[in-house]
C-alpha cells in the first residue's frame, strides 16, 4: 500500500447520520473477488433506484469524479465488513470527513490509505459551507492535519499512529515479525503459566 | 524482616491502582506497547468464516502460513443454507462456502463446517463448544465477536486486514479502549429480557454512544442474567458502537462451561476457575464512563426506525423526529418514510407480514424456549422461519419438542446460520415487507432490499407471530392465564 502526504480532490457531502456498512455496501454483492472491483457496489441502493438506474439528484451521482466524502455522525457503524472501504477506495475516494466513525471501519480505512478525518459538526457545516456549489476542491494535508478549502484552513483529528500509517503506507505484518522473538517468548509463557489456554479436545 | 517484608507486600497491594476488568484481560495480552500508545495483543483464540476470503487471499499472496492453526477455528455460518443442504444451487454461495473449507484444510483448521453435526453460527458455536473462556483473548472479522466476552475474554470484531494480520502472526495491534460501565441495579420485571436491556441502552446513548469503549455491563439485573442473556446483551454492544463488551464471570459462567468438548480437562479445572475468580473490576477502580440504568424501568423494547437507537418500549407512541434530539429529525423522517409509519401512532397494533428467530443474537436454546413458550398451542398469523444458531442448539429443541410447537404453529423449522439476519445465504425478506425479528441490525435493506425490519426479544417476535401484529407479549400470555 502507496503511503500519502497530501491529495487534493474534489469533495460531495453525504449529510446523514449512521450511514452503516450495510448502506455502504448491502450484503449481496460481497462474495465478489476483490480484482473486479467494488467501486460500484458503492452506496448501491442508496444511489440506485429499484431498477438500478442512478438516481440523479443522489450526491455521489453527479457528472465530476469525486475523492473526498463529507458525511455525517457515526459513518460506517455496523458490520466490520471491510468491502465498505473496499467499495469507497475503489470508487476513487481517499479521505472521508465526519464528526465520528464507527471504531471498526476508521481502523480498516486506515489499513486501505483511507482517511477517516474526524471534524466537529459546527465545522463540518463551515466546511460544506465553503463548497459551495462543489466546485472548489478540497486540499488534504496529513503532515499538519488540515483541510484547506476557498483560503480557509480547519484542523482535523487523527489518531497519531493513524496518521503515520497512512503516510508510510505500512504493512502491519511487516513491522509485527521484526517483533517475532518478543511474540514467541510472550506465546510459550503464557502456555506455561496458563496450563488450560490451549484448546483442549 | 519477615515482618517488615509483609508489611511491604501489604503495601504495595493496597496501594496499587485498583484496576478494572478491562485493564486486567488487557494486561494479560499485551505483548508490547509502542511509544504511541498501540499494543500488541496475542490472539488466544481466532475465528474466521466464509467472509474471511480475502484475509486469506493475502496471506496466499504474502506466501504465508497461518502462524498458529492449533488456536484458528474455521466455521460455516454466513452463506450456510439453512434448507437443502446437500444441493445448493446458487453457484456464489457454493464457492464462498468450498472457500472456506478449502482454505482450512490447506491451513490445517479445525472445521465446523456445513456438514458438521457442531456446525452452527460462529458466536453460537464458540461458546457451545468450550473454545470461548474467561481471560481469553478473542477475535473474528465479524462485529459481533462481543458476543464472547459474556464469558469475561477480551473478544472484539476485526476487518480483513488484521484477520490476515492475525493468521499470520497471532496478534493484533489495538489501542485500549476507554472504559465504560453500564450498571443495571434491581431486577427486570417479567417478559423483559436482556435484548430489552440493550435496546434500552442503545436508545437512551445512542448508535455511536460507546464509540471508543468497552463496555463492561454489571449490577444485580446482570448477574441475574443466564449466560445466554449476558451474551445476548454483549453481543448487542456493537449497536451501540462499543467495540467490547464484558460481564466478570462468576458461577454461572463456570457451570455453562464445565464439561464442554474444548474447556479445561477435569485435572486443570480447578486451577483454571481459580484464576478465573480473579478476573472482575476491584472496588474503586475508575471508568472514563459510568451510566445508571434502573432495570425495573425497562419494558418489551422493540425497534421502530433503521437503527438500533430508534427503539421505545411496546407501550409507546411513535416518537415525533422533532422530539428527538438536535440532529435526529432528518433521520426520523427518513426512517418512518422507509418504514411506513406515522409519527404519534401507537407502535402496538402495527400488522407484521412474517417472523423471523434466530441469529448470533438471540438463536440459543433459551431464546427458543422463550418463544415457543408464546407459541405453544398457538397459531401464527403470519408466515415465519425459525433458524436455531447452531445444530446442536437445533438437536436440543427437538429433544424439548420445541421444533413441534414451532411447525404446528405454523412457522418453518430449518437449519442453523446466520440466515435471515444478513439474508446472504438467500433467506431474505422481501420489498416492503415488515419482519419482527430477534435479530440484531435494523438497518436498510439489511434483511433484504426495502425490508422492513423490528428488532426485539424472540418472545416478543412469538408474540407478532401469534397476533399477526407488533404486540405486548405480557398481555398475549396473559390471554393464556
Amino acid at each position: 500500500m502507496a503511503g500519502w502526504t497530501t491529495h487534493e480532490g474534489r469533495a460531495v457531502h453525504l449529510p446523514q447520520d449512521n450511514v452503516d456498512t450495510d448502506q455502504l455496501i448491502p450484503a449481496r454483492f460481497m462474495s465478489t473477488p476483490r480484482v473486479q472491483g467494488y467501486g460500484d457496489f458503492l452506496l448501491h441502493d442508496m444511489r440506485r433506484d429499484d431498477a438500478g438506474v442512478l438516481r440523479p439528484d443522489f450526491p455521489l451521482n453527479g457528472p465530476e469524479p469525486a475523492s473526498i466524502l463529507i458525511a455525517g455522525r457515526n459513518f460506517g457503524s455496523g458490520s466490520s465488513r471491510e468491502a465498505a472501504v473496499y467499495a469507497l477506495v475503489d470508487a476513487g475516494f481517499r479521505a472521508v470527513i465526519a464528526p465520528g466513525f464507527g471504531d471498526i471501519f476508521a481502523a480498516n480505512a486506515i489499513n486501505n490509505g483511507l482517511l477517516p478525518a474526524r471534524l466537529g459538526e459546527r465545522e463540518v457545516a463551515a466546511l460544506v459551507a465553503e463548497l459551495g456549489d462543489g466546485g472548489a476542491p478540497l486540499c488534504i494535508d496529513l503532515g499538519n492535519r488540515e483541510i484547506q478549502v476557498a483560503g480557509q484552513v480547519f484542523g482535523f483529528d487523527l489518531d497519531e499512529v493513524w496518521r503515520t500509517k497512512l503516510i508510510k503506507g505500512w504493512d502491519d505484518i511487516d513491522l509485527t515479525l521484526q517483533h517475532a522473538a518478543r511474540i514467541a517468548s510472550f506465546r510459550d509463557r503464557r502456555v506455561a503459566d496458563t496450563v488450560w489456554v490451549l484448546p483442549d479436545d | 524482616m519477615l515482618l517488615h517484608l509483609s508489611l511491604w507486600t501489604f503495601m504495595c497491594i493496597f496501594m496499587e491502582k485498583p484496576s478494572t476488568l478491562l485493564d486486567k484481560l488487557w494486561g494479560a495480552h499485551e505483548i508490547l506497547r509502542r511509544e504511541d500508545g498501540t499494543s500488541l495483543l496475542w490472539v488466544d483464540r481466532h475465528l474466521v468464516h466464509e467472509g474471511s476470503h480475502h484475509a486469506f487471499a493475502k496471506l496466499a499472496a504474502r506466501g504465508q502460513k497461518v502462524a498458529e492453526p492449533r488456536l484458528t477455528f474455521a466455521v460455516t455460518d454466513h452463506y450456510a443454507p439453512t434448507r437443502q443442504r446437500d444441493r445448493i444451487t446458487d453457484p456464489d454461495i457454493a464457492r464462498m462456502i468450498e472457500t472456506l473449507e478449502g482454505n482450512a484444510r490447506t491451513h490445517g483448521l479445525e472445521t465446523f463446517g456445513l456438514s458438521d453435526p457442531r456446525q452452527g453460527i460462529v458466536h453460537v458455536i464458540g461458546p457451545e463448544q468450550g473454545l470461548t473462556l474467561p481471560g481469553l483473548q478473542i477475535n473474528c472479522g465479524d462485529s459481533h465477536t462481543s458476543t464472547h466476552g459474556a464469558f469475561g475474554a477480551l473478544a472484539f470484531g476485526i476487518g480483513a486486514t488484521e484477520v490476515a494480520h492475525v493468521l499470520a502472526t497471532q496478534t493484533v495491534w489495538q489501542r485500549k479502549p476507554a472504559a465504560m460501565r453500564i450498571t443495571f441495579e434491581g431486577a427486570l420485571a417479567p417478559g423483559v429480557t436482556a435484548k430489552d436491556m440493550a435496546l434500552g441502552w442503545i436508545a437512551r446513548l445512542g448508535a455511536g454512544g460507546a464509540q471508543g469503549h468497552a463496555v463492561e455491563y454489571a449490577g444485580p439485573a446482570v448477574e441475574a442474567l443466564s449466560m445466554e442473556g449476558r451474551m445476548t446483551l454483549c453481543n448487542l454492544s456493537i449497536e451501540g458502537g462499543a467495540r467490547f463488551g464484558m460481564v466478570a464471570p462468576d458461577e454461572v459462567t463456570f457451570d455453562y462451561i464445565k464439561g464442554r468438548p474444548f474447556a479445561p480437562k477435569a485435572s486443570d479445572w480447578e486451577r483454571a476457575v481459580d484464576g478465573w475468580r480473579t478476573l472482575r473490576t476491584d472496588a474503586g477502580a475508575d471508568f472514563a464512563r459510568e451510566v445508571i440504568i434502573d432495570a425495573a424501568d425497562i419494558a418489551p423494547t422493540l425497534t421502530w426506525g433503521t437503527s438500533p437507537e430508534q427503539a421505545i418500549g411496546i407501550d409507546a407512541v411513535l416518537p415525533a423526529p422533532g422530539s428527538l434530539g438536535a440532529g435526529k429529525a432528518a433521520a426520523a423522517e427518513a426512517a418512518y418514510d422507509y418504514m411506513g409509519l406515522t409519527p404519534g401512532q401507537p407502535i402496538k397494533g402495527t400488522p407484521v407480514d412474517q417472523v423471523f428467530l434466530g441469529s448470533c443474537t438471540n438463536g440459543r436454546i433459551e431464546d427458543l424456549r422463550a418463544a415457543a413458550a408464546v407459541l405453544r398451542g398457538r397459531r401464527a398469523q403470519v408466515p415465519g422461519l425459525v433458524s436455531p444458531g447452531s445444530a446442536l442448539v437445533k438437536q436440543q429443541a427437538e429433544a424439548e419438542g420445541l421444533d413441534l410447537v414451532f411447525r404446528d404453529a405454523g412457522l418453518e423449522w430449518a437449519a442453523s446460520g446466520c440466515s435471515m439476519c444478513v439474508g446472504m445465504n438467500g433467506d431474505l425478506v422481501a420489498p416492503g415487507k415488515r419482519c419482527a425479528s430477534s435479530t440484531n441490525r435494523n438497518f436498510r435493506g439489511r434483511q433484504g432490499r426495502g425490508a422492513r425490519t423490528h428488532l426485539m426479544s424472540p418472545a416478543m417476535v412469538a408474540a407478532a407471530a401469534v397476533t399477526g401484529a407488533l404486540s405486548d407479549l405480557r398481555e398475549v400470555m396473559q390471554e393464556r392465564v
